[in-house]
Formats: C-alpha cells, sequence, structure tokens
C-alpha cells in the first residue's frame, strides 16, 4: 500500500491550516457564506438538511488497518459513531459540527487520509475495482496508476476549476467491477500481443442525462496514460460548457462534437503534450509499484476450510455468496456485506470498522477494500483462516451472506439525509432487503440500485432493477428501470412507464419477481438473462397487472 | 396578478449546529417547526427573509418554507420538510432524539 511522504504529510497539514483559518474567518464573521462555501466544498464539507456532512476520500478504494480506525475514531469523537461508505468510495460523516471540522481533518490527516477534491469542479477521488491486486481475472494491479492520478490531480492548477466535476474510475481486469464505462474517463486494463495497456473510454455518465463512455482509444500503452489523460482533461477544459451547469459535463462535449472530434482534439493536444512529459512520471509510477507490491503469501493447506464446509451449512452458504476468486493459491477474496437485511445500506459503527480492521490485521495482512457497492473487503486471506473469520464477523453482526442478492442493495443517501433528494433511498432498501430475504437464494444474482434524486449517485441506471425516487406534486414517487448493467457490458437501463408511490414499490417488486420466477429458464438463468431472453413485455405486463399481455407472453 | 401566497415559515440551517432552525413569532431562532412564526400575508414573509439574510453570521441558506396551519403550531407542507422537522428515517438521530 502507499504510504504517505513527508512531502504527503506537509502538504495536507498545510492544506488543513489553511482550513482551519477560513472556518475561523466564517465564525467570526469576516467570510461569508457565499465566500465560505466554495472554500468549504474544496475540503469535501457540504451541508445536508439536518446537519453538515464530511465527505472523505478513500482513494481507489484501498484502505489500511490503521487507516479504517481512524475512521473508527472520527466516527465516536465527532459524529454519532457511525460512517456511510458510498458508491464513489468515499466515507460521510453526517453530524459533523463546524467547529470541529478542522480537528477532524487534522485526526484524518494523521492515518493519511483527507477530504481535497471530494467536491467541486475538480478531479474527484479515483475509483478502482475493489478487488484491485487481487482478482484471479485481473492484469495487473491498476492502484499505483490510480496513485499516480491521485498525486498528479491532487491540487493541479490547471484543472481546480473545470467546467463540471471529473470522475475517473480504474480496473486492471478486463471483468469491469469499477463501472468504468459511468465515469468522465474510465480506464480498463487490456493487453495487446502480450503488452498491457488500457482502453479509454470518455463521456460515461449518470444523473440527468446519462451515457455510456464511449471508447477514445481500444489500446493506450501504459506510459502515455498520464499524458493522454491530461489531454482530455485539457481539451475538456478549453470546450466544456461553463454557460450551462446542465451541459457542462465532458459527456455534452461528446455527444456535441461526437467521439471522432474529441478524439481528434485530444490527439493533437496529446501530441504537443507527450514530449513536454521528460518521464518523471515514469519514474515515480515504477517506485509506487513496489509500494502496491503484493504482500507475502502462504503456502499452507485449505484442509479446515473444507472441513467447515463440509460441516457448517451457515459458514458454507456465505462462502458461496461471499467469496471471490484470488490469485494466489489458497487464497481468497473475502466481502464483508453491509447490507444486512433491514440496515442501511454503506453503513458502518465505529465498532464495526475496529472489528473489521483487527480482522484485517489477524487474517488479511492488514488491508481493506472499500466497494462501490457499499460493502467491505478482505482483499487476501488464506482459506484456512476463513472458518476463524467467519465465526468473529458472526459474533459481530457482519456475517450476512448476500453479496451479489437482491438484498445486496446500492442506496444513496436520499432525502433521509442529502439536501438535493426528491424523496428516499434508505427505507426502500430496507424494505426490499426484508422482503425478499427468505427468497433472495431462490431468486439468485441481482443487482437492485436505488437514487432519491437524478443525480444517480445510487447508479439507479445501471441496476438490473434501478429505482429512482421523485416527487410528483408533493409525493414520493419511485421509477423503476430495467436492464442496466454496471460490468463491461456496460446497459443502460430502461423506464418501465410510471412511477409508484412508496407502499406500491414492494407489492410491483414481487409482481416482478413472480413474473421473473415463472418465466426462468430454470434456477440457471439469473433474472438478467431471462430480461435479454424475453425482452421487457413480459416483465412490464407483470408489473402494471396486465394480466392478459403477460398470459400472452 | 399575483399568485396567492401559501402559508410559510422561515427556515435556514445553524451556522455552527447545521440544524435546521425556523423564526418564531419574537424573532428569535427555535429549533422546532411548531414554535415557528406562520407567516400568511407575502410582504411580512419577504421582509422576514430579507432580515434573515442580514445574518450571515447565524445562519445558511434561509428560505420560505410551505407549513399548514394546526392548532399545535405550523406543521410541515411538504414531505422534504417533514424529514427537517424530523430527522432522518432510518436511525432516531436529528430533533426525534432530542424532542
Ligand atoms: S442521488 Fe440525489 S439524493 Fe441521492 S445522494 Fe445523490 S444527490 Fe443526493
Amino acid at each position: 500500500m502507499y504510504t504517505y511522504t513527508e512531502f504527503d504529510h506537509d502538504f495536507l497539514a498545510t492544506r488543513n491550516a489553511q482550513f482551519r483559518a477560513q472556518v475561523e474567518r466564517r465564525l467570526s464573521g469576516a467570510l461569508t457564506e457565499d465566500e465560505f462555501k466554495p472554500l468549504r466544498l474544496m475540503n469535501g464539507l457540504y451541508l445536508q438538511l439536518h446537519a453538515y456532512m464530511l465527505r472523505v476520500a478513500i482513494p481507489y478504494g484501498t484502505l489500511s488497518s490503521a487507516q479504517m480506525r481512524k475512521l473508527a475514531d472520527v466516527a465516536d469523537r465527532w459524529d454519532k459513531g457511525y460512517g456511510h461508505f458510498t458508491t464513489r468510495q468515499n466515507i460521510q460523516f453526517n453530524w459533523p459540527r463546524l467547529r470541529d471540522v478542522p480537528d477532524m481533518l487534522d485526526a484524518l490527516a494523521e492515518a493519511g487520509l483527507h477530504a481535497i477534491q471530494t467536491s467541486g469542479n475538480c478531479v474527484r477521488n479515483v475509483t478502482a475495482d475493489h478487488f484491485a491486486g487481487a482478482a484471479a481475472d485481473e492484469i495487473a494491479d491498476p492502484r499505483p496508476v490510480a496513485e499516480l492520478l491521485r498525486q498528479w490531480s491532487t491540487d493541479h492548477p490547471e484543472f481546480q476549476f473545470l467546467p463540471r466535476k471529473f470522475k475517473i474510475a480504474i480496473t486492471g481486469s478486463p471483468r469491469d467491477r469499477a463501472a468504468t464505462r459511468a465515469h468522465d474517463i474510465g480506464l480498463r486494463m487490456v493487453t495487446q500481443q502480450g503488452v498491457p495497456g488500457f482502453e479509454v473510454s470518455v463521456g460515461g455518465g449518470l444523473g440527468r442525462t446519462p451515457f455510456i463512455g464511449q471508447v477514445l482509444t481500444p489500446f493506450l500503452p501504459e506510459a502515455d496514460l498520464l499524458p493522454y489523460v491530461e489531454a482530455i482533461l485539457s481539451a475538456y477544459n478549453s470546450y466544456g460548457r461553463r454557460d450551462n451547469k446542465y451541459k457542462a459535463r465532458i459527456k455534452i462535449m461528446v455527444q456535441e462534437l461526437g467521439v471522432d472530434e474529441v478524439r481528434a482534439r485530444v490527439d493533437r493536444r496529446f501530441n504537443a503534450l507527450r514530449a513536454e512529459w521528460k518521464g518523471a512520471d515514469r519514474a515515480i509510477l515504477r517506485d509506487l509499484q513496489a509500494e502496491f507490491a503484493p504482500p507475502a503469501f502462504r503456502t499452507t493447506n485449505t484442509g479446515a476450510y473444507d472441513d467447515a464446509r463440509q460441516n457448517d451449512p451457515v459458514f458454507r452458504s456465505w462462502t458461496e455468496t461471499n467469496l471471490h476468486p484470488h490469485r494466489a493459491a489458497g487464497y481468497a477474496i473475502v466481502t464483508v456485506s453491509l447490507k444486512a437485511h433491514g440496515a442501511t445500506p454503506g453503513d458502518a459503527t465505529a465498532t464495526q470498522m475496529r472489528t473489521l480492521a483487527d480482522l484485517a490485521e489477524s487474517y488479511g495482512h492488514s488491508e481493506l477494500r472499500i466497494s462501490h457497492e457499499q460493502n467491505v473487503i478482505l482483499p487476501h486471506v488464506h482459506k484456512s483462516d476463513l472458518p476463524a473469520l467467519h465465526a468473529r464477523l458472526r459474533a459481530e453482526g457482519l456475517a450476512t451472506a448476500n453479496i451479489g442478492l437482491i438484498s445486496d442493495i446500492i442506496a444513496c443517501p436520499g432525502m433521509d439525509y442529502c439536501a438535493l433528494a426528491t424523496a428516499r433511498s434508505i427505507p426502500v432498501a430496507q424494505d426490499i432487503a426484508q422482503h425478499f430475504a427468505a427468497r433472495e437464494l431462490d431468486i439468485g444474482a441481482m443487482k437492485i440500485k436505488i437514487s432519491g434524486c437524478i443525480n444517480a449517485c445510487g447508479h439507479h441506471h445501471l441496476g438490473h432493477i434501478g429505482i429512482l425516487g421523485l416527487d410528483r406534486a408533493g409525493v414520493e414517487n419511485y421509477q423503476i428501470t430495467l436492464g442496466g448493467d454496471a460490468t463491461e457490458a456496460a446497459a443502460l437501463g430502461q423506464r418501465t412507464g410510471p412511477g409508484f408511490a412508496h407502499d406500491q414499490v414492494i407489492p410491483a417488486l414481487d409482481r416482478l419477481m413472480n413474473a421473473y420466477l415463472a418465466l426462468r429458464d430454470g434456477p440457471s438463468e439469473t433474472f438478467i438473462d431471462t430480461l435479454r431472453r424475453l425482452g421487457h413485455a413480459p416483465f412490464k405486463a407483470a408489473l402494471y397487472e396486465r394480466d392478459e399481455d403477460a398470459r400472452a407472453a | 396578478m399575483s399568485r396567492q401566497f401559501t402559508p410559510s415559515v422561515l427556515t435556514a440551517n445553524d451556522l455552527l449546529e447545521g440544524d435546521v432552525i425556523y423564526l418564531d413569532p419574537a424573532d428569535r431562532w427555535v429549533r422546532e417547526l411548531d414554535r415557528a412564526r406562520l407567516f400568511t400575508d407575502a410582504r411580512a414573509a419577504a421582509e422576514a427573509l430579507d432580515m434573515a439574510e442580514g445574518q450571515q453570521d447565524r445562519l445558511v441558506g434561509a428560505y420560505l418554507a410551505p407549513a399548514i396551519a394546526a392548532p399545535e403550531g405550523p406543521q410541515p407542507g411538504h414531505f422534504r420538510e417533514a424529514f427537517r422537522a424530523q430527522g432522518p428515517s432510518n436511525y432516531a438521530h436529528g430533533k426525534q432524539a432530542q424532542a
């Protein structure tokens, strides 16, 4: 893992001291809110419905045990004893007081954590595959590149006032677990004649006008990455529509100019820039690669694991949903669900954070990951340790065996917290998880994603079932989309028709699930596959209770 | 001609705590919606809003929120205002915890 250098520590200390002085001036009345707001946003501090909210970056989703403990301490000392992990691999504290925020930032800095560029029109926290450095299907760990991007984009003078926010996601695997095609820039590692490089997509994004990113180049040599990304930012920075907030994202530039013209502009800029990069980035990347060297994997037998699977059905069912194949023999990637049935998706108490930090220390080389799907990952656990790990997780209420199932829901904070929301998300997720708990193994693989407004932080467009909460004449109303996909087969869901009142969402999903169970070609055909095979008509018919259509299908 | 004025309360977030505050009939900021002054007159409401915008050192983001008259004091006129007056629905935090 990357550990902060003296330069990083000094930089953060300076920034935090500046912010402390800015808060003082706000409190003394020397700064108005209009003057202060951009300053606080640059430091991740929002004002939400009930309180301030501090958004702290978890760069590329990677945390050490020490950092996780620091998050727990901050939650206990200055918040209400919990934090909320978001789809952008950030953690949000929902209840800080303005006066305390400088102390919170100083405490976070002790562990190499910050809230810089978690808001504002700049390059935001770079997100990555949460299985990075561990996945069996990975070409290479993308995190050295992600860290290089973090260092390069932090306080980059040319890109502090972009037309709009800018999000980059990266995966080192051809399998896309980072929803790269839904980002302003998506980087997906691929190989050409055995040499690794990146497929670069541009102009993806959700929100009001959702688009799947378009491929700018199918193969970019790794050595060209930073100059090429800079060329994209630069072309966007000079074209981007600063006149209209709703047209200011790079996705609109791609729509207006067409991807070929964007490519031509990027290439022109790239050709001018590349020569100016004298290789310092390559040297830094090499150092970073050393920092992200894999831990020393053990080679012991997995007998304890095999025995426990034989003898303990609860353990076995957890291994079937919550483990993924690791690149090292005898190891597994463990996903710890933050989606206990009825819990708030992505919330973890300080106690749970400390437990996870301890478990990572005991069994997982002190490494943790936060997924954009709002779960916690222990990326390197030897299978022989899994029975003991599982027992500890069970004791702490962290052994929910539901990864990839209907209750493993993404939900944004919605109107329970967010000032921009048009409806709630969390109670909808809670209700769905509880309602379908008994049937979820039968229903099988399912991605439900819920947003509390058109900004789509809950990625609803990418859900097999997407739910968007709206305000229809002063009443919460939920629009359903079907067929979204966040993987390398990225697709936007299609709206089914009129929305449903809050208390009609569960009955509607019940009809949808009943239709799926009746229509599927056996238990191995997943919901999304059945939808693709049959089209949307029979599912829409079920949602809107058009029995005749349903029978005809 | 001008639209009919929707009865409203004047609300904002407290600068230090960030929590929701309301203007009461004595021009003090209080934390409970049912103690707020209910404006039924557009002009009086606009004047109060002006006054609040001058209190930068005390509050953030003042606005007029729809409310409904009731014997026990103003009630939320929109579900967003109901959540602001009460707190989130997933935990008993916020105002509902202080009640
Ligand atoms: S989708 Fe809307 S409601 Fe949900 S967190 Fe984003 S801005 Fe807030």
